[in-house]
């Protein structure tokens, strides 16, 4: 988007920017179940990298600093389109601005895996590598969506996700198969979040309409490339997936952990103290 | 209706516009217009495509862009992102690679479709200060989004490889 304030443009000129698909769908599909989808698409980009975030200036390493930012960055990237394209759909004056610093966590849309708190550096990378192998196969199908905006989005989401996918599968595998201690974190983190992996896959009424109409992903029929890919990358780590049968849910009804909480009261801080501030 | 002369007068306006993290590089070289349509009516619409989802610079350069097409004389300016088909690094042109190379950053090596996923890059990484192959990654992630950050074993200069997608 164009700041107007930072155009040496005459005052009134409307930003040129425009990426035409935006705001517009398949003909015949609900407006609305496309504005619920983006936003549950785009609150996961969003919450995740705001968590990869809170690791600037404190990585373990500098080169880990700047490759998590990096995560974190075409996260937020893809974030914008997709909630720009929630708001244009929608067309209640709302932009993707306010969707993501004005909403309150109950309308948070965003499986509970990405909120999960940063933890330990194991905790992160693990939580990177169950949210990857999901995300590649995903962004691969969704970039066939007949809705273009998300198509265009997937299409660039989907190198990306390799080369996130690249990073975290390589950290997980030198965690896992390092030291004595390494590996302990390293399994006690996929302990703990390998439960939240399920909720990728789920899947509603809603999706079904639109997984009918070609424009969302059948998240079920990724799960066997999520299996299979995972299980070689924990071969190598010399890691073993938890046997247990737990499967939070309920990030697609606005029911978040509290950690969610915590979250937004720093990323909304700005927003909520002085609304409408502008850099 | 098209304008042959308009969209040259186009083209060399854009080949003004850098970006700003790598300012070496001209907009045009780095392969992100993908399509200028100009008419000798003082319109005129370039689709430029960003080169990550969230890189920074991608408002700039749009901004810039149309501040350089209007300096050219275009009255009615349309900045179309085009994120599909996606920026790919084999779009950089060989001036591009060039100029990447004479600025002490080693342009992307080999083609991105032969990219595999879980293996380091497929091909060597030549480095811009002496030529030797003989160089290894440091980090995946450097300086920019597009960037990783290489070594050189021979001359021993860290150096910044533009990554290859």
């Amino acid at each position: 988007m164009i700041d107007p304030q930072a155009s040496p443009l005459p005052a009134g000129t409307d930003p040129a920017v425009t990426l035409g698909t935006i705001g517009t769908t398949v003909p015949g599909v609900d407006a609305a179940d496309v504005v619920a989808y983006a936003l549950r698409l785009g609150d996961d980009s969003l919450i995740l990298g705001q968590r990869l975030s809170e690791w600037c200036a404190k990585s373990p390493e500098m080169e880990l600093d700047i490759a998590l930012m990096n995560l974190s960055l075409d996260l937020f990237g893809r974030a914008r389109t997709l909630l720009s394209h929630a708001a244009a759909l929608e067309n209640e004056g709302r932009d993707e601005d306010s969707i993501a610093f004005l909403r309150d966590i109950g309308d948070f849309r965003n499986v509970l895996l990405v909120e999960q708190p940063n933890g330990d550096f194991a905790e992160t990378i693990v939580r990177q590598v169950l949210f990857d192998c999901f995300d590649l196969p995903f962004q691969e199908a969704l970039a066939a969506s007949a809705d273009e905006t998300l198509a265009a989005v997937a299409a660039k989401a989907v190198k990306e996700s390799a080369y996130h996918l690249r990073f975290s599968a390589n950290w997980l595998i030198r965690l896992g198969d390092g030291t004595e201690e390494s590996h302990r974190r390293a399994q006690a983190a996929l302990d703990a979040l390998a439960p939240y992996a399920h909720e990728l896959f789920e899947t509603d009424a809603l999706e079904d309409r639109l997984i009918k109409a070609g424009v969302a992903v059948d998240r079920a029929a990724l799960r066997p490339r999520f299996d299979e890919r995972l299980a070689a990358i924990l071969k190598e780590a010399t890691l073993t997936l938890p046997g247990t049968e737990w499967r939070p849910t309920g990030g697609r009804r606005g029911e978040h952990s509290e950690a969610l909480g915590f979250l937004l009261a720093e990323m909304q801080w700005m927003q909520r103290a002085y609304p409408d501030s502008e850099w | 209706m098209r304008d042959a002369t308009a969209e040259q007068r186009a083209w060399e306006a854009l080949e003004t516009v850098f970006d700003p993290e790598i300012p070496q590089l001209s907009i045009v070289d780095l392969g992100i217009v993908r399509a200028v349509e100009a008419g000798g009516d003082g319109t005129v619409r370039a689709d430029l495509s960003p080169t990550y989802s969230g890189c920074p610079a991608v408002s700039v350069i749009e901004l810039d862009a149309e501040v350089a097409l209007r300096a050219a004389g275009f009255a009615s300016v349309t900045i179309k992102r085009a994120l599909s088909p996606a920026w790919t690094t084999d779009w950089i042109t060989d001036r591009g690679r060039q100029k990447l190379l004479e600025a002490g950053i080693a342009p992307p090596a080999g083609e991105a479709s032969k990219m595999a996923l879980l293996d380091p890059e497929v091909s060597s990484v030549t480095c811009p200060h002496c030529g030797s192959e003989n160089t290894e990654q440091v980090s995946e992630f450097g300086s920019t989004a597009c960037k990783a950050l290489h070594r050189c074993r021979d001359c021993l200069e860290p150096f910044d490889y533009f990554k290859c997608i």
